[in-house]
Parts: structure tokens; sequence; C-alpha cells
């Protein structure tokens, strides 16, 4: 069978690629278009090491496919904040020594920029619950917590 | 012991940070070059079969396939344990658990490389398989190897015994005669997987030249040199390995599962392969930690003082011969100072993947049932488990139940902080209980290499040889920063390849921080030195009236005060034009590693509808000698508790009839999510380790032994019946209400 013709924005900047038509989104992003800040924890959408954004929804980019996003809106860690400017949840997350090895990172910070743009104040519980899919192995989750609710206390203007 | 430090204490942000939050660190799978094939790995669906035949000829003819391999390809070597670990990487002759390699295929894309797996042909014959420790001990049990049973051991046992160790003194029998209260309890605990994150994944590429490139996730680069140079018949010299940033390992990345078939598939096609495992892999070939069938007696009298203790620890450790549980077995009593204590251990081969090592290898289960049954005595005599604790801990001076003396170490103090916390007073709610448990991990030292230089405009560079697992970098940049009198930011850590810095061990036992350390501050000290000298020589005086005070030489003796102190900066700067590079080094095998204990407080909720098990309040204790980082220490405390506590109740390798593992998925292998935890509030206990100039004991391990029995006594407290087997999920806890 032959590769599929996908046109797609990827952190703004317009993509085009040819897929195989199972190919998942998180091998185009990786293998294609050379975005290796995704990780593929499980491949089975339960680990959260994938995450990105799909035309602003937060999704496991193992449990799409390439061939699905013709005409959308990706955004990959990669896209969230750089080296000089970083985004607060990245700052925070330093800031708090909050990643250990460092695998899961890119998908938590995914995850918690699309919570926070769902979601400006959220109590401990709900980060927690928010973040269920997202598997760290390091840190026993506390420091990225914390690091998320004090990057969204500094995004809403709070004095913390 | 140094005790005034600087950078030492402070909380700077690790060096490699920036690129994890921002997706640039290159991780093991993130590699990629051009001409690169991609590999595929059978495994068996056969807990235990004779491989009859494999026909590869059809994945062979197909259209993008560059090489397929079987455990044909592989030469013997002489070293028996690097045998075992090529036939856990490729069986030979027999598949001896479920997802036992048993063909590798390398293609010009992932999609060809799994198309050619299913056209592999194999003819398996089924054997007679175990996968219980229990049933793999007695006689009748199908043996896997023949001719490893361990020395001295009879008849009582199968031939997949492969080791039997006792540590203790005194007669434990005299102890239980004693006691005012003697109980004997069996216990079980499940293998459970280190569960990091990232698959394993390696870059392979051996030329026609004999010369060989390897990039993988490890935890010791010059460990998977070793093991692969001798598996590929290679002079360690030609194949040079890179350790990418690493994903977790946790001990699991200690050894090699799949770089030797990524080598020797390069070598076949001739083109780099990349061999990257699947989550389901994972479960299936990598190892998990051992499972674990025991019996533990201890006697007390009445004032809660220990008279005599004693355990038999049976631990199952996969497919081929293995030591460790001689670990559990000296670690099982290290928290009491006993007169009659005695502690034996079994390997036991199963048809199971091949253990490795799991945080604090060996310790946690041991320590379960010995806590386990220290609380059940406190509850029957109605004493308090920590002044129980107190009472018997082990101090300085006190003869460890495994043999050495103990120099300083912190478990009393642990007690103390935690008896004195608001945690242990704080009011229970309903269907809550209050668990408490100690831990203990040894902490290693081992070979180390460490190459600093300084460079002319004041900065430095330094390379060490292990990877870092948990922000060692950071730690290792603190300490040269501290020795060399500069500040934290002035110092770049690399982690240099096997071809770049002298061997190193793997990154394991808790040593890189105490090992790393150590060989850190000596080459300081040489560079120091140099740097006197170069003084001495601008101010033409002796080199012995120079000291290095505050990351300057100052002139001392008869000349001090007639000069002014010379900076590192303004030495380096002229270095090129007062003798050339100015630099340190050092190699050494450092030993005086100091033992951590660690004390856990947990309040768990039981629902006596669901028996689901919530933890409500998490408070983690540990004496770490000396904390070069505090939140990466702090980071080690809670990342392993929440490992013990994903241990304690949730997770397990389930096997069925067939000796198949019925889990391999983070959906059915369940580790801890945030959801399922409060905060982990971390004490750091400071009792300086003598054997480290600045008091290192080392931080990674000790916190995963305590959870176990900390939450099980919990819970024991709460719906006032007890377990006896882990993990205690919520069917488990229901029987037992």
């Amino acid at each position: 069978m032959s590769k599929i013709h996908v046109n797609a924005t990827v952190n703004g900047d317009a993509v085009e690629f040819l897929c195989e038509p199972d190919e998942v989104l998180l091998d185009v992003l990786r293998d294609r278009l050379n975005l290796t800040g995704a990780k593929e924890g499980c491949g089975t959408g339960d680990c959260g090491a994938c995450s990105v954004t799909l035309n602003g929804r937060l999704v496991a980019s193992c449990l799409v496919l390439g061939a699905e996003v013709e005409g959308s809106a990706i955004e990959t860690v990669e896209g969230i904040g750089t080296a000089d400017a970083l985004h607060p949840l990245q700052r925070h997350l330093l800031d708090h020594a909050a990643l250990q090895c460092g695998i899961c990172t890119p998908g938590i910070i995914v995850a918690a920029k699309a919570l926070l743009a769902e979601n400006p104040d959220p109590s401990e519980e709900e980060v927690r619950f928010w973040l269920a899919g997202n598997l760290c192995r390091c840190t026993g989750y506390d420091k990225i917590i914390r690091a998320v609710l004090s990057a969204a206390a500094e995004m809403r203007g709070d004095s913390a | 012991m140094k005790q005034d430090f600087k950078v030492l204490g402070t909380r700077p942000i690790r060096p490699d940070g920036l690129d994890k939050v921002t997706g640039k660190a290159m991780f093991g799978a993130d590699k990629s070059v051009t001409g690169m094939l991609h590999a595929r790995v059978l495994r068996s669906p056969h807990a235990h079969a004779e491989i009859v035949s494999i026909d590869t000829s059809k994945a062979e003819a197909l259209a993008g396939v560059k090489a397929v391999i079987t455990g044909d390809d592989f030469e013997d070597v002489d070293n028996r344990w690097t045998r075992y670990t090529m036939q856990n990487c490729m069986a030979q002759g027999r598949a001896l658990y479920d997802g036992h390699a048993v063909a590798a295929v390398a293609a010009v894309s992932k999609k060809v490389a799994a198309e050619a797996l299913a056209l592999i042909e194999v003819t398996y014959k089924p054997l007679p398989h175990v996968t219980d420790v229990d049933e793999a001990m007695a006689p009748d049990a199908p043996v896997l190897h023949e001719g490893v049973k361990g020395r001295n051991l009879g008849d009582d046992v199968s031939g997949n015994t492969v080791g039997y160790y006792s540590f203790g003194h005194g007669d434990p029998e005299t102890g239980f005669a004693e006691a005012d209260e003697v109980i004997e309890r069996t216990f079980k605990t499940a293998a459970v997987h280190q569960g990091y994150i990232e698959p394993q994944a390696c870059l392979a590429d051996l030329g026609a030249d004999g010369r060989g490139e390897l990039w993988c996730c490890t935890q010791g680069h010059y460990e998977v040199r070793r093991i692969c140079a001798e598996i590929l018949h290679m002079d360690a010299s030609q194949l040079r390995v890179t350790a990418s940033e690493i994903g977790g390992g946790f001990g699991g990345k200690t050894t090699v599962f799949i770089e030797p078939v990524a080598l020797k598939l390069s070598q076949k096609a001739g083109r780099p392969v990349k061999l990257v495992m699947s989550r389901e892999e994972v479960f299936r070939a990598t190892g998990p930690t051992m499972s674990a069938s025991m019996d533990v007696k201890i006697g007390m009298a009445k004032d809660g003082r220990i008279t005599g203790a004693h355990a038999r620890l049976r631990y199952q450790g996969g497919a081929f011969p293995y030591q460790m549980v001689m670990l559990g077995a000296m670690s099982a009593f290290a928290a009491y100072d006993l007169e009659h204590v005695q502690a034996e251990g079994w390997d036991v081969m199963t048809n199971r993947p091949k253990m490795i090592s799991y945080r604090a290898p060996g310790a946690p289960m041991a320590v379960y049932a010995v806590e386990s049954v220290v609380d059940e005595l406190c509850q029957k005599l109605g004493l308090d488990p920590l002044d129980v604790r107190i009472m018997n801990a082990a101090r300085e001076g006190s003869k460890s139940s495994y043999g050495p003396t103990f120099k300083a170490i912190g478990l009393v103090e642990a007690l103390e902080a935690a008896k004195a916390h608001p945690h242990y007073s704080a009011p229970l709610a309903p269907n809550t209980g209050r668990g408490v448990s100690c831990g203990f991990w040894f902490n290693f030292g081992g070979q180390v290499s460490v190459s600093m230089a300084i460079n002319a405009d004041g900065t430095v560079n330094l390379i060490e040889g292990n990877p870092d697992i948990g922000g060692s970098r950071a730690s290792i940049s603190m300490m040269a920063a501290e020795a060399l009198g500069i500040e934290f930011d002035r110092v770049r850590t690399i982690v240099g390849d096997t071809a770049s810095v002298g061997f190193s061990d793997v990154t394991d036992g808790s040593r890189v921080t105490f090992a790393v350390g150590i060989a850190t501050i000596n080459a300081a000290k040489a560079a120091i030195k140099e740097m006197c000298k170069r003084a001495a020589m601008i101010w033409e005086i002796d080199e012995e009236s120079v000291e290095w005070i505050d990351g300057a030489a100052h002139a001392v003796g008869h000349n001090a005060g007639t000069l002014p102190p010379m900076t590192l900066a303004e030495i380096a700067a002229t270095s090129g034009k007062t003798g050339g590079p100015i630099a340190g080094h050092h190699e050494g095998a450092p030993d005086k590693a100091g033992v951590s204990f660690g004390v856990h407080l947990v309040d768990v909720e039981v629902d006596p509808e669901t028996g689901f098990t919530a933890i409500k309040r998490y408070t983690a204790f540990q004496d770490v000698g000396k904390a070069i980082h505090p939140a990466y220490v702090e980071g080690q405390i809670q990342g392993g508790a929440v490992q013990g506590i994903g241990w304690a109740l949730n997770e397990e390798y389930i096997y069925g009839e067939d000796g198949r593992l019925q889990n391999p998925g983070f959906l059915d292998y369940r580790i801890p999510v945030a959801s399922d935890l409060p905060m982990i509030e971390p004490v750091i206990i400071e009792v300086p380790n003598p054997g480290h100039p600045y008091g290192v004991r080392g931080c990674g391990e000790t916190a995963i032994v305590p959870p176990l029995a900390a939450v099980s006594n919990g819970v024991a407290r709460a719906i006032g019946a007890r377990l006896y087997a882990l993990p205690m999920s919520p069917p488990k806890i229901l029987k037992a209400l």
C-alpha cells in the first residue's frame, strides 16, 4: 500500500510528510520530522511520555495515526518555550528539581500546559488527577505537583 | 571533617535540566544515523521449550531485510557469567521463559522488520516449567540448568537452588528461650519491575575493520563494553560505548539485554542498527527483581528487647544462575543490635526472565518480613513501635547482623526524629492505621576515574565515567567547585564515553556521589597542587610556602602578607607561559562508603467496602551523611518511597498456569500514578560518613526498603488483621477483613 500525503502544522510551522497508513503520529514526529522530544514509553497510551496537543486537545501521540492529522495544529514540547525564554512550567520544574531522569518531563510539560489552559487555578487534587496519565518513576510526583501549582500561580499573577 | 561549606547544601539548577525541559536531551532511542537499519526481536511464547529448529529463509528473502540472526550466530565465551548474559540476550538450544529472544532481524524500516519476524518459523518442543520459588526448590522440580546447584546443598532442594548463604552470630534458639513472646510467620512478595519509563534502546555500528561504536541507555557503559566485547570476541579498546541520557534505571540498566544482538546484526549487515524494546518486551524479557518466600521468627521480652531472630529467605531470580539473596540475608536484621541472630538465604532459578538489580536489591522483601514480625510483636505486647526500635537499634559500635561493626550511623537519630515529628502524634481518622518501618542499605564505593581540566579562562571541565541517573552531574560539579573554591557555574561536568576517561564501575549501589565525589576531590587536589606550584614559580618562592584558600593561592609562612592572593582564574590565564595546561585526575577504588538507615511513617486508610488502600500521609526520615544537593536527595527519598508503595499495594508479575506473563503492560502492571499519592515529606538526617571528606554516605536506595512493611503495618493497624503477602491488592484485603 502506498504512503499517505499529509499537511499539518507542528509548533506553528507548516509541515508536509508521507506516512504509512498504520504509522502513528509519535513515529511521524520522531522519525520523519526529527522531533524527538515526545518519547515512547509504552506505545499503548498508558504512560503519557508521548503527550502532544492536537488542535489544542491533549492526546497520546502513540494512539493517533499520522494520517489523521491532515490540516491539524500539533504542539510538542519543542514548541513550548526556548532556552532563553522558558515557559513558566519549564522554569518551575527546574527550580523545584522536579525531574530526575527527565524522560517523562516533555509529556508532563505538555499535559500540564493543557491543564492550565483549561483550568488556570487547579487544586492539588485536580493536578494529580489530570497528570494521572503521565507516569513518572523517579520523583514520586511530589516536586512535579508543587512545580505545576507554583507555575500556575505565577501565570495567574498571584504573588506566591 | 570539613563542615563550613560554600557550595554544598545549596540547590543549583542541574546542568542537564534545560535540555530536559525543552525536549533536546538525547535518550537511548533519540539518536539516528545515515544508513541505519531497524531491528526487531522474535521472542518465545513458551515458558520452557526446546528449540528444535529455526527456519529464517523466508525472512531473509523478504525485500529490505539485511540480516537475520539466531543463537547459532553467537560463539561460546569462556566466562560463564557472560555466557548466561549472552544466552539471556539470545536463546541457544532452549527458550527458558516467556519472552526469551530466539531470533532477530535488521531491515530497512520498522515495518519490514516486523513483517520479517512473522516469517521466521520456529519449531518448539515444550518442556515442563516452574515459575514459583517454592515449587522450583522442591526436589522433583524441572531443573533449568544442570550442574549449577549450590555447593553444600543436600537432596532436600532441587538443582535450581544455585546458592546458599548464612549470616549472623549467637544462637537464635537460646534467644527464643529468653523471650516472653515468639512469633514466626511466612511471607510472600511478588516480583516487581523497575518500571523505568524509557525502554532499553541502542544504536550499534560494528564495521568490517573490527571497530565498534555503541550508543545506549545504560547505568554503566564500561560494563556494557566488557560484556559486549567478550560476547563479540573484540578487544575492549575497539568498542567505544557512549551512554545516552538515561530515562530511569533503578538497577534495571546495569546489564545488557539487546546490545550484543544489535552489534551482531550490525556486523552481519555491515550497517548501523537501531534496536528499541517495546514496553511489552521490557516486561517480558528484561529483569524484574526477585520474588520471595520467607520465614521469619523473632523473640521479644516484655520490655521490648529482641532476644533472638531468625530468617529464611527463598528468592526466585529467573532463568539463569545469579547471586542476590546474600544481600537480603545481610540486610534483614541490619537495623538491630542483636545477641542471637541468623539470616539464611537461597537463590533459586525458575522459568522467568533473568532477574536484575532493583534499588537496594534483595533488601526490601527481607526487611518487609522482619519489620512485619517486629510490628506484630509490638502489638501483641502493647509496646510503641518506635520505642521498641530505638531500644534495639544498631548504633556506632554495634556488631552488625552480617559481620562488620558499625562506625558512625544515623539510625537512632532517624528514629528519634520520627518520634518527635508531628506526624507521629497526629490523630488518626476512622479506618486509618499508622505504619512504621526501618530500612537499610549498604552503599558501595568501587572503581572510579575522573579527569579535570582547568581552562585558561578560569572555568573547569570535568569528565567522569558514570551515567547520571538522578542529578549526579550537579552534585559532582558542586563538589568540584567546593574543593577548588570557585562558583558552581564555573564547572561543567560531563559523562565521558569509554574512550575518553578511565574505567568506572556501574552507576549502582548508591555509589556515584560517594565514589565519584572522592575522585573529584582528589582530582581537584592534584590541580590545586599544580596551581600552587605555578604561583610559587611566579612569585619566586618555595612551593611549600603557598597554600590554597578559597579559590586562590596564598603566600604563607615568612612571605605571608607580602603578596596578594592569586586566584584560580589568574593562574589559569598565564598557564601557557608557566608550564602549559593545568589539570588534575584521579583513579581509585574508594571503599569506605557509609551505610544508610531510613525510617518511614505512613498513614493508610482502608476502605472497608472495596478493600482499597489510600496513602493519606507519608514522612520519610533518612540518614544520608551529607546532602550535597538537598533537593535531589529529597527526590531520591521521595521516589524510592513511592516505588516501595507500589511494591506494597499494586505491583506484581502475574503468571498463568501456562507459565506466561499475564500483565506485560502499564495498564495491568500498575505503577503508582500522581492521583494515588499525597505529598511525600522527606526529612534529611546528616550523620557524616567518616569515610568521605564531606561526609557523604549515598542516598539512592535506602528509601525503597521501609515502605513495604510501613504500609503493611499501617494496613494491619487500620483493619485489625495482618496480611503476609504483597502486593496488598483490594481483593486480598477484602478477604482479610
